[in-house]
């Protein structure tokens, strides 16, 4: 066990260093930082100045582990576009993403998982035949697209809700929230119902799909033999054993939700931190992009190594698996 | 070389005919749908300087006194502008029916692109095995570390970047096919070394390998027709992907420009109009851009489920 804990620490370390890497190269060779943030009118010994500070007349290599250290500190330098404190910019932002992100991830499980029982239940009904090709539809349909269409729907001809921003927050230490006032929990209905759409469906059809495996067993043969009603048969016994690998799922889509929110962000000009990269990538503000890549990276992998821990607490034959093999390719 | 390798594709072809599979894809009317509903989109694009009423990228076709006419059949609709026309005077259907063309093309090459580098770190994995496949799985899992939306902005505004200004719009596609395949790859890689580790234990390979048949010929003409099914099926299905992928990454700016406007660019452009009620500009292009992308579903659904043993 301590084995399999280890390796799957190091191999996230690895992979936050490779992201790092790819990071720092971004920074280092995508034009020359010190071009882009002094301007035109600089002197040669200002230019000198700058390159001393930002380390750039050291090895390659150096200069990489430098910026690793400062990342793993919160330090990921200054914002070309407005000279602010790149750590200060996102730690700002953050909120905005982590409530809509959420916000979508309860959603879809609400709206989810009574949508696939019913259909795995009826399987064979016109309304669970039409929400399956709506479902379809759902995983067609691009989530800006979505997202217009709905502000165009409900923001603009019928004019009930509002088509952007997060309406009033409330600060709370350093973490500014929208859950606790009226504006702000009515500005979070589009951009949320926008960026759970595609997880909806996607809960749906593996509810589907597990319920379907499992209402073929024996155990729920017996179950309807001891004379159980059949509400007590779906919900306490066969939604119960399709939950791991939706729980599984919702936690590993998380770090993707967050990724995607910047579709919706810019969509809804909602000020978190997608539109922030957004904004930085139209700007080639390449401290915010690398910035940003780092901490999604750093949510994704954290939260991919969290899943494949419980797993390995949970089941013991993937532990054996996953040192014997060490791949998922399998 | 090249006759031998048609009467493979031929012989494959020839097969899939024969198999049950078109029995099946004529008993699901889902399927059929797609198929018709692709053919028609893709045709109508296809056709586009043909059908479509002007070409909205000629300066001389478009008239500023015709911009922004509704639909036909609302009450200022003008003949021929069938879905409008934009704040440019260009008529909607028009740019729709050209911007079709520049997405699906996009979409094939990125899937292409991506099979062809996936197939063949797939085979070049699961053939020698040893470090070689630890390297390249490491490679694939690090790709899969990072959500792929990021890697592929990453990748096109990085290249937009180094390249000069004047050279950023020509090269758009070529960047948007890169960026996409990037990330794409490594689905083929997985399941192309999933079955190469299979085949490459049988007797028709170690036959192969003792007459002395060199590695690659072996990989590409012994053991990849039978790694080929899979394949397939991932590459319908992500076709529909990489349709969605492009239309996001030019809807956020950093994909196909203004002046050769994929679905994704147009809606980008509408959505700026979206409140001075020309509704037509930005919904069109939505609806023809899900349109494609269920379509190609339909038939991606049908083709898994009716190649699944499984489910047989």
């Amino acid at each position: 066990m301590l084995v399999f804990v280890i390796k799957r620490l190091a191999n996230a370390v690895g992979v936050m260093l490779t992201v790092a890497l790819i990071a720092f190269a971004i920074f280092r060779f995508v034009g020359d930082p010190v071009e882009l943030m002094l301007n035109e009118q600089a002197s040669q010994a200002q230019r000198d100045e700058l390159r001393e500070r930002l380390g750039l007349n050291r090895s390659v290599p150096a200069q990489y582990l430098a910026f690793v250290a400062n990342a793993a500190r919160g330090d990921f330098g200054i914002s070309f576009r407005n000279q602010q404190d790149v750590f200060v910019l996102i730690a700002e932002r953050f909120p905005a993403t982590f409530e809509l992100v959420i916000v979508a991830t309860v959603l879809s499980l609400l709206i989810g998982l009574p949508l696939g029982v019913y259909t795995a239940v009826n399987r064979n009904g016109l309304a669970a035949q039409a929400l399956q090709f709506v479902s379809v539809l759902g995983v067609s349909l691009p989530s800006f697209a979505v997202g217009i269409l709905l502000i165009l729907l409900f923001s603009v001809s019928l004019g009930w809700l509002p088509a952007f921003g997060r309406g009033q927050v409330v600060q709370i230490g350093g973490w500014s929230t929208g859950f606790l006032t009226r504006s702000g929990l009515i500005a979070l209905i589009l951009p949320s119902l926008t960026l759970s759409l595609f997880q909806i469906t996607l809960v749906m059809r593996l509810v589907r799909a597990e319920m379907l495996e499992v209402m073929r067993t024996d155990f729920i043969r017996f179950a309807r033999a001891r004379g159980l009603t059949e509400r007590s048969v779906r919900f306490r016994h066969a939604l119960r054993n399709c939950l791991m690998p939706v729980i599984t799922v919702t936690g590993l889509q998380i770090g993707n939700l967050i990724a995607f929110a910047l579709v919706t962000e810019t969509v809804f000009q909602w000020p978190g931190m997608g539109l922030l990269f957004v904004q930085a990538v139209s700007f080639i503000d390449i401290p915010v992009m690398a910035a940003y890549l780092m901490v999604v990276s750093a949510v994704f992998v954290a939260v991919n190594t969290i899943v494949d821990l419980t797993y390995a607490v949970v089941d013991p034959r993937l532990r054996q698996d996953a040192v014997a093999g060490g791949s998922h390719g399998r | 070389m090249a006759a031998e390798a048609r009467r493979s594709l031929g012989a494959v072809l020839r097969a899939i005919v024969a198999s049950d599979l078109f029995w099946s894809f004529r008993r699901t009317p889902m399927a059929v749908f797609g198929a018709v509903l692709f053919v028609v989109l893709a045709g109508t694009a296809v056709l586009a300087p043909v059908l479509s009423p002007q070409n909205p990228y000629d300066l001389a076709q478009i008239f500023i006194d015709k911009a922004e006419l509704p639909p036909i059949w609302a009450k200022d609709g003008e003949w021929p502008f069938l879905l409008g026309t934009d704040p440019q005077g260009r008529d909607v259907l028009s740019t729709i029916l050209y911007g079709t063309r520049i997405s699906l093309l996009i979409g094939l090459a990125s899937v292409l692109c991506a099979m062809a580098i996936g197939v063949t770190i797939g085979l070049a994995a699961g053939y020698f095995g040893g470090w070689v496949d630890n390297v390249l799985m490491r490679l694939a899992d690090t790709v899969l570390s990072i959500p792929t939306l990021l890697v592929a902005i990453l990748v096109s505004a990085v290249f937009k970047g180094l390249l000069p200004p004047g050279l950023r719009d020509a090269f758009s596609g070529v960047i948007l096919v890169g960026a996409i395949s990037l990330t794409g790859w490594v689905q083929y890689a997985r399941t192309v070394r999933a079955s190469t580790m299979v085949e490459r234990r049988k007797e028709y390979v170690l036959a192969a390998q003792i007459i002395g048949v060199a590695s690659r010929r072996i990989m590409r003409r012994h053991i990849l027709p039978n790694a080929l099914t899979p394949v397939l099926v991932a590459a319908t299905l992500n076709l529909g992907l990489a349709i969605l992928s492009e239309a996001t990454l030019s809807f956020l700016g950093v994909g196909m420009p203004v002046t050769k406007p994929s679905l994704g660019t147009l809606i980008r452009v509408g959505n700026q109009y979206l409140f001075s009620g020309s509704w037509w500009v930005v919904v069109f292009p939505a609806v023809q851009l899900g349109l494609i992308v269920l379509a190609v579903n339909l038939v991606g659904d049908w083709l898994r489920d009716a190649l699944n043993p499984r489910l047989r």
